[in-house]
């Protein structure tokens, strides 16, 4: 049989190890991300002397489970091309569902979890109709629902905090035992890497991000991947909430909010998420989130204000795009070597 | 070649023996009538080259027997059974796959990733399905090897590919999935003159084994003949010309095509 064979013959691999780290720390963000994380701590136990004692480790830990929790979903939905900014408001949302779920309408208190949960789901259907199916940009039907659910939390919470409903065993269960919600992140982590790297699902919002019209020429669903992980999204959003609310046993109108969402943006941005879509990691969003804690808590015992935490994380983020889009660059020019 | 043609009637032996059949479809966008009673077919393991000038029709009618666009009027016959063309993946379904212009091809993901998309292999229960990337790369692989086109790595991402390169992997991908009716939209644009070559060898080779049937859209008269059975030509929605490729040459088709111009001026109002 004939033989058309098409073009440039195999590059021997002859790269040196230093070459060989560059090509592995650009092709695998994580990396190069792990690495800034174990040098932050590194540095910062250095500097002061509470940063190892076990409280800090919790401290770091519990603040960051619900926003890699969030980060998780946003990646999500940064990867097919879209983005959440009503994410931090189903936090505190659903919450308050999941309140009236136990106290107004009696439900028992799992199957008012599971309807808090749901409703966070309804406002990511609403959040990906109006996004795909009327055309509307995702930046702006969230802000807009963004606003939306903050007024009808505080309109139905009247503006009150109250205290978590719930017995003793789901406290312990769902998120308030010491590090609960760290496992709960834990379990989301693995679950959504699963989901994005190991599944149809996945792959087809990698697809969908990385080339909507090749994607959707290939059949792939491109409507119900963005719709899919706007639900996604808010739903783990809600999951958030509700084990956050259990967790400090209040529930307040005000929780989450913006700064949650945004500090889960940020994550997901330092950790290798690409804002144009078709590429990032659950992971490296986890280690983006680890980063931000680490930051905060060493910045907290060294006694620097928090406007100067904005200010790093600010630096932060524009940095870590900037480094995003030059990796790329160099990589889709092909001068490193082809594997890792 | 044609172990789908089972035996017909006389009277509609032919037709029913085309891979693909298409009567007078009719489409129009708003005003712009891009196709206008366009009839043509294909028999099986033939290749029917489209030419025609850009606007004259010839990617509408690829959007339609791909199954993007609905055709306003006329019929399609696929191995002499007439079919509404429902989706991308009906049209899949039934053994007709595109390679479009863009190439469809995912330049984050990895060869052996976007040669199975939307079609993954999975192994699991129920709604757990987990994708087997080992058996994807192992049959991506051996399917490239088998056709005769080699990429640098399986595991590398199509963006780090040559325009031939992924060309060859559009191809290779619908092939793969036994497409019995192959459409290339163009597939020698923005293309140098080897990697052209290149795939206009790929182009042959599966020729060769002729169990697959194509209709390539070109512009270059020369790679048209040298790459196709039958050649029609598009002009404003209509066809105007259907021809053997070895009953003509590239002087006669451009003699024809000149012809064509000077009488029927540019811009007609059918529409």
């Amino acid at each position: 049989m004939a033989r058309a064979a098409t073009d440039v013959p195999q590059t021997p691999q002859r790269a040196g190890f230093g070459r060989r780290v560059a090509t592995a720390l650009i092709r695998r963000r994580e990396a190069s991300i792990l690495l800034v994380l174990v040098g932050l701590v590194v540095y910062f136990s250095l500097r002061t002397d509470a940063f190892f004692g076990t409280d800090n480790a919790r401290v770091i830990a519990e603040f960051s489970a619900p926003i890699a929790i969030i980060a998780a979903g946003q990646v999500m939905l940064l990867i097919c091309g879209e983005i959440d900014l009503s994410v931090g408001m189903v936090y505190a949302f659903s919450s308050w569902i999941f309140y009236f779920g136990v106290t107004d309408w009696g439900l028992p208190i799992w199957l008012a979890v599971i309807v808090g949960l749901l409703s966070g789901s309804a406002v990511g259907l609403v959040n990906g109709i109006i996004t795909v199916g009327v055309g509307v940009p995702s930046f702006i039907t969230t802000l807009g629902m963004a606003y939306v659910l903050n007024g009808l939390t505080l309109n139905i919470s009247g503006a009150f905090p109250v205290e978590t409903p719930g017995g003793e065993t789901f406290f312990r269960i769902f998120g308030g035992s010491p590090y609960t919600t760290v496992y709960w992140a834990l379990g989301v982590i693995v679950v959504m890497t699963i989901l994005l790297t190991r599944t149809r699902w996945g792959l087809h919002t990698v697809a969908t991000g990385g080339n909507l019209l090749g994607a959707s020429e290939s059949g792939v669903n491109i409507r119900k991947v963005k719709i899919g992980n706007f639900v996604l999204c808010s739903t783990l959003g809600a999951l958030a909430g509700i084990l956050e609310s259990v967790r400090i046993d209040t529930i307040q109108a005000l929780q989450g909010g913006f700064p949650v969402m945004f500090y889960a943006v940020a994550a997901a941005v330092i950790g290798g998420t690409s804002l144009f879509g078709g590429s990032g990691t659950i992971i490296g969003a986890a280690l983006g989130v680890g980063v931000l804690a680490v930051l905060n808590l060493g910045f907290t015992l060294q006694g620097i204000s928090a406007y100067t935490f904005d200010l790093v994380l600010g630096i932060a983020i524009i940095a870590s795009m900037a480094l995003n889009v030059t990796l790329e660059r160099i990589r889709q020019s092909g001068r490193l070597g082809s594997s890792a | 070649m044609s172990e789908r043609a089972t035996p017909q009637p006389e009277q509609t032996a032919v037709t029913a023996a085309d891979a693909i059949r298409v009567e007078s479809i009719s489409k129009s966008f708003g005003v712009v009538q891009a196709l206008e009673d366009v009839s043509l077919h294909v028999r099986p393991g033939e290749v029917l080259g489209l030419i025609g000038d850009n606007g004259a029709g010839k990617s509408t009618l690829v959007k339609i027997l791909t199954g993007f666009h609905k055709p306003d009027a006329g019929k399609i016959f696929v191995f002499g059974e007439e079919v509404q063309l429902k989706s991308v993946t009906h049209a899949r379904s039934l053994g007709i796959d595109t390679v479009f212009q863009d190439l469809a091809l995912v330049p984050g993901m990895t060869v052996y990733h976007n040669m199975f998309l939307n079609r993954e292999v999975t192994r699991g229960i129920g709604p757990f399905r987990f994708l087997s990337n080992r058996v994807m790369k192992k049959r991506s692989l051996e399917y490239l090897d088998d056709i005769g086109v080699r990429v640098p790595s399986i595991d590398a991402e199509v963006a780090r590919m040559s325009g031939g390169q992924r060309q060859a992997i559009a191809i290779a991908r619908s092939t793969h999935s036994d497409a019995k009716i192959l459409l290339l939209d163009e597939p020698l644009a923005a293309m140098g003159a080897r990697e052209g070559a290149l795939i206009i060898e790929l182009i042959e080779e599966l020729r060769n084994r002729s169990d697959v049937s194509m209709i390539v859209i070109a512009h270059n008269y020369v790679h048209v003949l040298e790459m196709c059975d039958r050649v029609n030509l598009l002009r404003n929605g209509r066809i105007m010309l259907d021809k053997r490729t070895d009953e003509t040459s590239v002087e006669e088709l451009t003699e024809i095509v000149a012809r064509e111009y000077r009488q029927a001026p540019q811009a007609t109002t059918d529409g």
